[in-house]
């Protein structure tokens, strides 16, 4: 498999970061080269194999469901670069 | 006395029981060294009135008969620990000017042990690297010194690494995602400790890749491994990955017996190239522990090969997922936006400019592997190769195996900037002995035992099995004894 340009453009755009159009192509380079390091797992015989999801055999703990912290909303907010009137500020999201 | 900030815990603890030393001397003597040591990068945020007062109130505590084994010990912490009010960023910009509002667990627990916070620690940003050259506050430097040239203390803990081997701490926290703890203790002739995945609490540590990620201590000896760790771990409801096993007193695990246990050789660690005097020292570690009266056994963890591929497909794919946060609405900085430029532009300009190259790099990869189409061929895959790595592993000790000894790292520490021409690959190569251990979520620990022909210091790796931290300790320190590493960076900064 290898990253196209186009495929590094979206895949930036997934990660929301922008990338200047004139350094997609090296950003794709980057990518295909790392993509082809990871091939060697194919080499791997996994069939019938679990996927891993954690590493000690336990379940997940379970709670109360309950409210068990908050109510310090100024808290919340003291490291936001725009916060006001009790709110996180962002540009406009729907016209 | 003088020189109090050479100490190891265990001599500070005990001067201040037997009032010998207050924690004040101790802690004025690790903040005059902080203070001469600007060049090594170690400490990015200091916090010196904080520690002097905390060092009053853990002098007052030893002298009421309060004191446990952490009391009065002044510590680094790596800028990863979430610590309240004082500056935490991830030696990334796109954390600048953050203050949590809350204490990690970790951390907490040191406190509430009557450690003592000198500040915080340089590392690569959001642990991903192992030079510490990806950090926002410019490069830690290794105190180890051979020619002209300034060495990598490693990463990601290289600020950790720097400040415990130059004595400006009695010793630091570390995290280890893929060797962060290790090769840097490995690269500055320290001890670093990756405990079993689920030991240490997780919460309030910035996170990189949440099924990898553990913090442990950076010590200057292996018993003082052994007392931190023990003030470290906890069972955390507010990690739910914690486990719900009872934190045992590891110190008391330092027996130096290790006669008839099992010290498995992997074969698969003998890699191509690799260089002689690693093969040597290997060796060396081997007979040492033979010495002692352990049997060396052969085993092979066939898998050993596709760790580092499987590696960087999953923990990238986890990053990806924990960096989300950073999109510049809750802390942290926000890009100046132009006219019209809505939120979206928001998250893409603020991440562009917040995260530098590696972080980016890691995460865009992570987006890719987890994106439509492409999850069962890297991700899941991945997790599949991840499951046969953890079964090598577990047959191996299944088959008597107690403890297994490996390098810590491929070389000695190299020289900063030496790498930053190659490939990125290059770069993920350093961990190769190192990360089987966090994909299989084992304890790990990285002994100094001897100095390559330049003088630099080199580790080995000993690996336990799960949550069997006390007697991979013991194993740690029987291999610390009989190799009587000494040797200490001359200052020259």
């Amino acid at each position: 498999m290898s990253i196209t340009q186009d495929e590094a453009r979206k895949v930036a755009h997934l990660a929301r970061i922008a990338v200047e159009e004139e350094h997609l192509p090296a950003l794709a380079a980057e990518l295909n080269n790392i993509l082809h390091f990871m091939e060697q797992l194919n080499e791997v015989d996994v069939e019938g194999v679990e996927p891993m999801t954690g590493v000690t055999p336990m379940r997940l703990k379970r709670r109360e469901d309950v409210v068990t912290d908050g109510g310090y909303p100024e808290k919340i907010l003291a490291n936001a670069p725009d916060a006001r009137e009790g709110f996180f500020a962002v540009p406009k999201v729907v016209e | 006395m003088s020189d109090l900030n050479r100490l190891t815990i265990a001599e500070a603890r005990d001067g201040m029981r037997a009032g010998k030393l207050s924690s004040v001397e101790l802690t004025e003597a690790c903040l005059n060294a902080i203070d001469g040591a600007g060049t090594l990068n170690a400490f990015v945020h200091q916090t010196p009135e904080l520690a002097v007062e905390m060092a009053r109130v853990a002098d007052h505590r030893i002298k009421a008969g309060d004191g446990a084994p952490m009391t009065g010990i002044p510590l680094g912490i790596k800028d990863l620990f979430c610590t309240n009010g004082v500056a935490t960023q991830a030696a990334s910009n796109i954390l600048d000017g953050f203050r949590p509002e809350y204490e990690s667990t970790v951390t907490q627990n040191l406190w509430d042990a009557g450690a003592v916070m000198l500040g915080k620690l340089n590392m690569d940003e959001f642990a991903m690297g192992s030079s510490n050259e990806t950090s926002a506050y410019g490069n830690a430097v290794n105190p180890w010194k051979v020619d002209d040239r300034q060495l990598t203390p490693g990463g990601s803990s290289g600020g950790s690494a720097a400040a415990v081997a130059a004595d400006l701490c009695l010793a630091a926290t570390g995290t280890d995602t893929g060797g962060s703890i290790r090769q840097p203790a490995a690269f500055t002739g320290t001890v670093g400790l990756k405990p079993t995945y689920g030991r240490v609490s997780r919460w309030g540590t910035i996170a990189f890749a949440s099924s990898l990620d553990q913090a442990g201590p950076m010590t200057k000896t292996v018993r003082d491994a052994a007392i931190m760790l023990g003030a470290m771990a906890s069972v955390d409801p507010k990690d739910s990955t914690s486990a719900d096993i009872p934190v045992p007193d590891f110190e008391a695990a330092l027996t130096g017996d290790i006669r008839g246990k099992k010290i498995g050789i992997p074969r698969e660690y003998r890699m191509d190239g690799m260089p002689a005097e690693i093969d040597a020292l290997w060796q060396k570690g081997a007979e040492m522990l033979r010495d002692a009266g352990a049997e060396i056994v052969d085993i092979s963890l066939p898998h050993t090969k596709y760790a580092l591929p499987a590696y960087y497909v999953v923990a990238p794919a986890e990053a990806s997922s924990n960096l989300a946060r950073y999109d510049g609405v809750r802390y942290g900085r926000r890009a100046k936006l132009a006219q019209g430029d809505g939120v979206v532009e928001m998250y893409e300009k603020t991440r562009a400019e917040g995260f530098g190259p590696e972080v980016k790099r890691r995460l865009m990869i992570g987006t890719y592997v987890l994106s439509a189409g492409f999850y069962d061929a890297y991700y899941n895959r991945a997790r599949k190769v991840r499951a046969l790595i953890k079964r090598d592993f577990e047959q191996a000790y299944a088959a008597g195996v107690d403890a297994i000894l490996t390098p810590a790292t491929p070389s000695a520490a190299f020289g900063l900037g030496e790498m930053s021409g190659k490939d990125p690959v290059e770069m993920y190569l350093l961990d190769v002995f190192t990360v089987t251990v966090n994909l299989a979520g084992l304890p790990g620990i990285s002994v100094p035992v001897g100095l390559d022909g330049q003088g630099l210091p080199l580790g080995l790796q000993l690996i336990g099995r799960p949550f069997e931290e006390g007697d991979l300790l013991n194993h740690a320190y029987v291999l610390e004894r009989a190799a009587g590493f000494a040797a200490k960076p001359e200052q020259w900064w």
